[in-house]
């Protein structure tokens, strides 16, 4: 499976993002330096020949106006779009996340934390009901162990919105008790386009895919439309 | 000021160059040496560069006694930052640096452009950077005052690094009475470098094209950080505000990745970043470097303002902006690259080969200074120290005298200075870049995978001032040792040594005696380390009108293991055997006990360095071995806080008695309990494994065995007898007193 990771002026993680890529690769028998595997610059609007996207996070352009809220306008973003529309996994972590949701490609906001202060932190995710490429190595109700890191990370919709996603099924990760860290509104950490193969999440997988790291839990999400395709 | 001559027949309160900082010793020299007056644009450059902070002229000389070299030595004092080899082609680059003064003032951007400066140091070379620390000192808790500097630096530091992608993965925070008006904000980055592939600053090759990039240049910070840093902080130095630099870590997100794209298509010639002094001091210092000549013209350099006149032009402190030195050919492809990465940039100059530095505007002459006069030129002043007679800081009763063992115990655990920093270090982002070795409990030292070498590197960095501020000489050799011992633990041995020497006015005789000294000490314990010293910084005139700050060496220490899945933490298990290891002779002077007594005076038991450095030895073959898996140096707060700080880590107690250390170091109780000094190590594990170490030539004894829910220690007739959760309620309880009034100060 050959990966983008997005890479706008101000990503941080994507480097970081595209390791976990060639990692979850390697676990399951491919990938290698030439996988094809790449970055991909925020004025890039060929995605062709990638089989996933990986919205990586940081501080896109400086998160100036709002977090994520001038990257959604990026040519890249545009082929973003696209390739979500004909159903190409698009995963988005933590900025990434936030640039998904003003892109309208996921529901809902990301808002300042409750206690306004940025907050790294190891924390414990319950995976959630929701279908997406991206959880077909997990199980809904399982507990991961991801680190989070962020200052506007409460997720918030409206009541309306907020019902739709939990009736459709759209809750990717909730934070475990006593883990949510933000405020987010029903203790939601993730959620998947009503399709599923748009995910966003506040907490970074990315950097819980190698034992030193103290978890590997995230490795499963980056291995999971490779399996999801296998399966199909 | 205008660009009119300096006239050296007005030497009244309002003369130029003595406003700028100048002596009137000076002036005349450099009038000598050019020959004539400086000019408006050649004052302000002049002034400027003869600074403390830029010329180091108080402690050059001192510096000169620190051993730099070394078999692992890349680069050394004198570039933008140090450098050792890691192997397998690559290096590590590293540097302290301070920025008190402008955090004092505005501790947010402060502390934010603190970081940002230091990161430009070892991107300069050539370095991705991936890690932070810090290094901070502020008032007691209790003031309106010190909540708002901790809030403010905590969170300039946080955004910047946060911001950057660079993780801040470890440094340590002092809460003493005199940094209450003068705190300290240090910064240490180390970067990651191939060997081959690092620049240096040197200008080369006469004709090759002067290229500025970056941030645009404005008025902001004229005469900031070397002004600023380079006289006492007095009442009304909220007006100096407009001197602090206003920090933006996405411009210099754009500027690292730009700067490693530039030297990846081998595109420079060379490369420096532009910090205190503007474009006067880099462009003055590579050229000075190259042995070559310099023409900047300040009608290219692309300004935030359009009216800026010569002189600030050149002395803006402006961030994020680089000098690059590039060959004629080649602009055209650097240029791109800086528009790819949305980055201003423009020619601003040539390289020459006359040793002039020549600044003008649209083509026509506003200054012409000797690169030697103006970057080698400054007199370097011996100091007149002496050593003062007795105590001269504040003491302050902070506990009942009648305090239990136990009571003393939870008292130390509640101490700013060793409570609990997390609710600061979880502010900071310390996993971005996918090194960062997760370990269960605290960190005595910072671990960072490097499988470009194969190998891992730890960073610890040090200083109590409170105890340098009872001995200099000692104090010094003690934060030194401290380093080392807290790489042991992680199984890592010294690679190099980074410093920032943050002392009160070195014109002071008292300062100028600890000031000598503690450099004395630096450089004993480097030495005895086999550490060499590649690089640091001096802060000095950290004092205000209620007296200097402690003496506060700042060691930031880089050391490399072999195995990252092998190190030690603060994790025992139930059942473990405990033992203290090393030559440790406790005693209360300068300890954290000893304060709350309010019982500070001068003096600290002298101590060895040789059984220390072997007890640091043995711990470090330990760990690699894989023999021992929990361990932490002795610290502040003694034997009674070290076991504490464990049990809350682990969530087990522990019951042991120190009469053997009594009897073989022939101390009272509260010293075995309570004492400080170097040499102390704990460590856990299984009894028949640790006594294996018992026979090494290192003073060891097994003391206790960890289980239970409390922690029972006892020393002749005194015992300590608390629960774990008590104190771990102690050691928490920092947050809620630096946050409890902070509601409206949010930035």
């Amino acid at each position: 499976m050959k990966w983008g990771v997005l890479q706008f002026p101000g990503s941080c993680d994507e480097r970081d993002a595209l390791n976990a890529c060639l990692i979850a690769e390697a676990s399951l028998g491919g990938g290698g330096s030439d996988s094809g595997s790449r970055l991909v610059w925020h004025e890039e609007t060929d995605l062709s020949g990638l089989d996933g996207i990986v919205v990586p996070g940081g501080f896109s352009y400086g998160d100036y106006l709002r977090a994520g809220a001038i990257a959604r306008f990026s040519p890249a973003m545009t082929a973003v779009a696209e390739f979500a529309a004909d159903g190409g996994p698009v995963l988005g972590i933590c900025n990434g996340f936030q640039v998904l949701c003003e892109s309208g490609l996921l529901p809902g906001a990301l808002l300042t934390n409750e206690r306004t202060r940025f907050i790294c932190r190891q924390g414990d995710l319950i995976v959630g009901d929701a279908n997406s490429p991206f959880l077909s190595e997990l199980e809904p109700g399982q507990k991961i162990s991801i680190p989070f890191k962020h200052q506007s990370g409460r997720f918030f919709a409206p009541p309306e919105l907020l019902e739709e996603i939990e009736s459709n099924n759209q809750v990717a990760f909730r934070y475990a008790p006593g883990h949510n860290p933000n405020g987010s509104l029903n203790d939601i950490a993730g959620v998947t386009n009503r399709a599923g193969n748009v995910l966003g999440l506040m907490p970074h997988p990315e950097h819980a895919v190698e034992e030193f790291a103290g978890s590997t839990d995230g490795l499963g999400l980056f291995r999971g439309p490779a399996l999801a395709g296998a399966e199909a | 000021m205008s660009e009119q001559s300096a006239h050296r027949d007005d030497k009244g309160e309002q003369s130029a160059h003595r406003a700028l900082g100048l002596t009137d010793h000076e002036f005349d020299l450099i009038c000598e040496k050019m020959g004539r007056e400086p000019n408006g644009v050649e004052l302000a450059m002049f002034s400027l560069l003869w600074s403390e902070h830029c010329a180091y002229k108080h402690s050059r000389k001192l510096l000169r006694n620190l051993p730099t070299e070394g078999p692992r030595v890349v680069m050394g004092p004198g570039e933008n930052a140090g450098a050792v080899d890691i192997g397998n082609g690559y290096s590590v680059a590293f540097k302290v640096e301070s920025h008190n003064h402008p955090s004092a003032v505005e501790p947010f951007q402060g502390a934010a452009t603190g970081v940002g400066g230091i990161l430009r140091d070892v991107i300069a070379l050539g370095a991705r950077p991936i890690a932070i620390l810090d290094s901070l000192r502020f008032g007691e808790p209790d003031t309106e005052r010190t909540h708002y500097l901790v809030d403010g630096v905590v969170r300039g530091i946080g955004h910047y690094g946060n911001c950057m992608g660079i993780p801040t993965v470890g440094g340590e925070i002092y809460f003493e009475p005199p940094y209450e008006q003068n705190p300290l904000v240090n910064a240490m980055c180390v970067g990651l470098a191939r060997t081959d592939e690092m620049v240096r600053a040197a200008a080369a090759g006469a004709g090759n094209k002067v290229v500025l990039f970056g941030s645009l240049t404005g008025r902001d910070g004229i005469g900031g950080a070397s002004v600023l840093a380079s006289a006492e902080l007095d009442e009304g130095d909220d007006a100096k505000r407009p001197t602090v630099q206003i920090g933006d870590p996405f411009e210099e997100s754009k500027l690292l990745e730009c700067c490693q794209e530039l030297l990846a298509e081998e595109l420079l010639v060379s490369l420096q970043d532009l910090g205190a002094a503007g474009l006067t001091s880099s462009a003055g210092e590579m050229a000075s470097a190259g042995n070559t000549g310099i023409d900047i013209d300040v009608g290219l350099v692309p300004l935030r303002e359009a009216d800026m006149e010569p002189f600030e032009i050149m002395v803006s402190e402006s961030q994020e902006r680089m000098l690059a030195v590039v060959e004629p050919s080649k602009v055209e492809a650097v240029l791109a690259l800086c528009t790819k990465w949305q980055t201003a940039s423009a020619v601003i100059g040539e390289v020459t080969d006359s040793g002039t530095f020549r600044i003008l505007k649209h083509g026509e002459t506003v200054g012409e200074i000797r690169v030697d006069d103006l970057v080698d030129g400054c007199p370097l002043y011996d100091l007149d120290p002496e050593e003062p007679a007795g105590w001269t800081y504040p003491n302050r009763v902070m506990i009942e005298d009648e305090a239990t063992p136990s009571d003393i115990t939870l008292s130390l655990l509640s101490s700013p200075s060793i409570a609990s920093k997390r609710w600061a270090f979880e502010q900071y982002d310390s996993i971005v870049g996918s090194r960062s070795v997760h370990r269960a409990g605290a960190a005595d030292a910072a671990v960072l995978n490097i499988p470009e070498s194969g190998r891992a590197i730890a960073i610890s960095i040090d200083g109590n001032g409170r105890r340098v501020a009872c001995d200099p000489f000692q104090g010094t050799i003690e934060a030194t040792l401290e380093c080392a011992a807290n790489l042991a633990v992680v199984g890592a041995e010294p690679l190099g040594v980074t410093n920032c020497l943050n002392f009160g006015n070195p014109e002071k005789p008292g300062v100028a005696w600890q000031l000598g000294r503690s450099v004395e000490g630096l450089a004993e314990a480097c030495r005895a380390l086999d550490a060499p010293v590649v690089g640091g910084n001096v802060s000095l005139y950290n004092e205000t009108p209620q007296g200097p700050i402690y003496p506060t060496p700042v060691v930031g220490m880089v050391g490399e293991l072999p195995d990252p899945d092998k190190i030690a933490g603060e994790n025992w298990r139930e059942g473990d055997a405990v033992a203290l290891l090393g030559p440790f002779d406790p005693s209360l002077a300068g300890s954290e006990l000893e304060k709350q007594r309010g019982e500070l005076g001068k003096g600290l038991p002298s101590r060895e360095i040789g059984p220390v450095k072997a007890a640091i030895e043995l711990v470090r073959d330990a760990v690699r071995s894989g023999a021992v898996r929990t361990a932490t140096d002795v610290s502040d707060g003694g034997i009674s806080t070290a076991l504490a700080e464990l049990s809350i880590s682990s969530s087990i107690g522990f019951e042991g008695e120190l009469s053997a250390l009594i009897a073989r170091r022939d101390c009272s109780e509260d010293d075995a309990l309570f004492g400080e000094g170097p040499g102390g190590f704990i460590i856990a594990g299984d009894a028949a494994v640790l006594e294996k170490l018992g026979g090494q030539g290192v003073d060891f004894e097994l003391i206790g065995e960890v289980g239970g829910n409390e922690l029972i220690l006892e020393a002749g007739n005194s015992r300590v007898e608390i629960l774990v959760e008590e104190a771990a309620a102690a050691f928490d309880s920092l947050e809620d007193r630096i946050e409890s009034d902070q509601a409206g100060l949010t930035h």
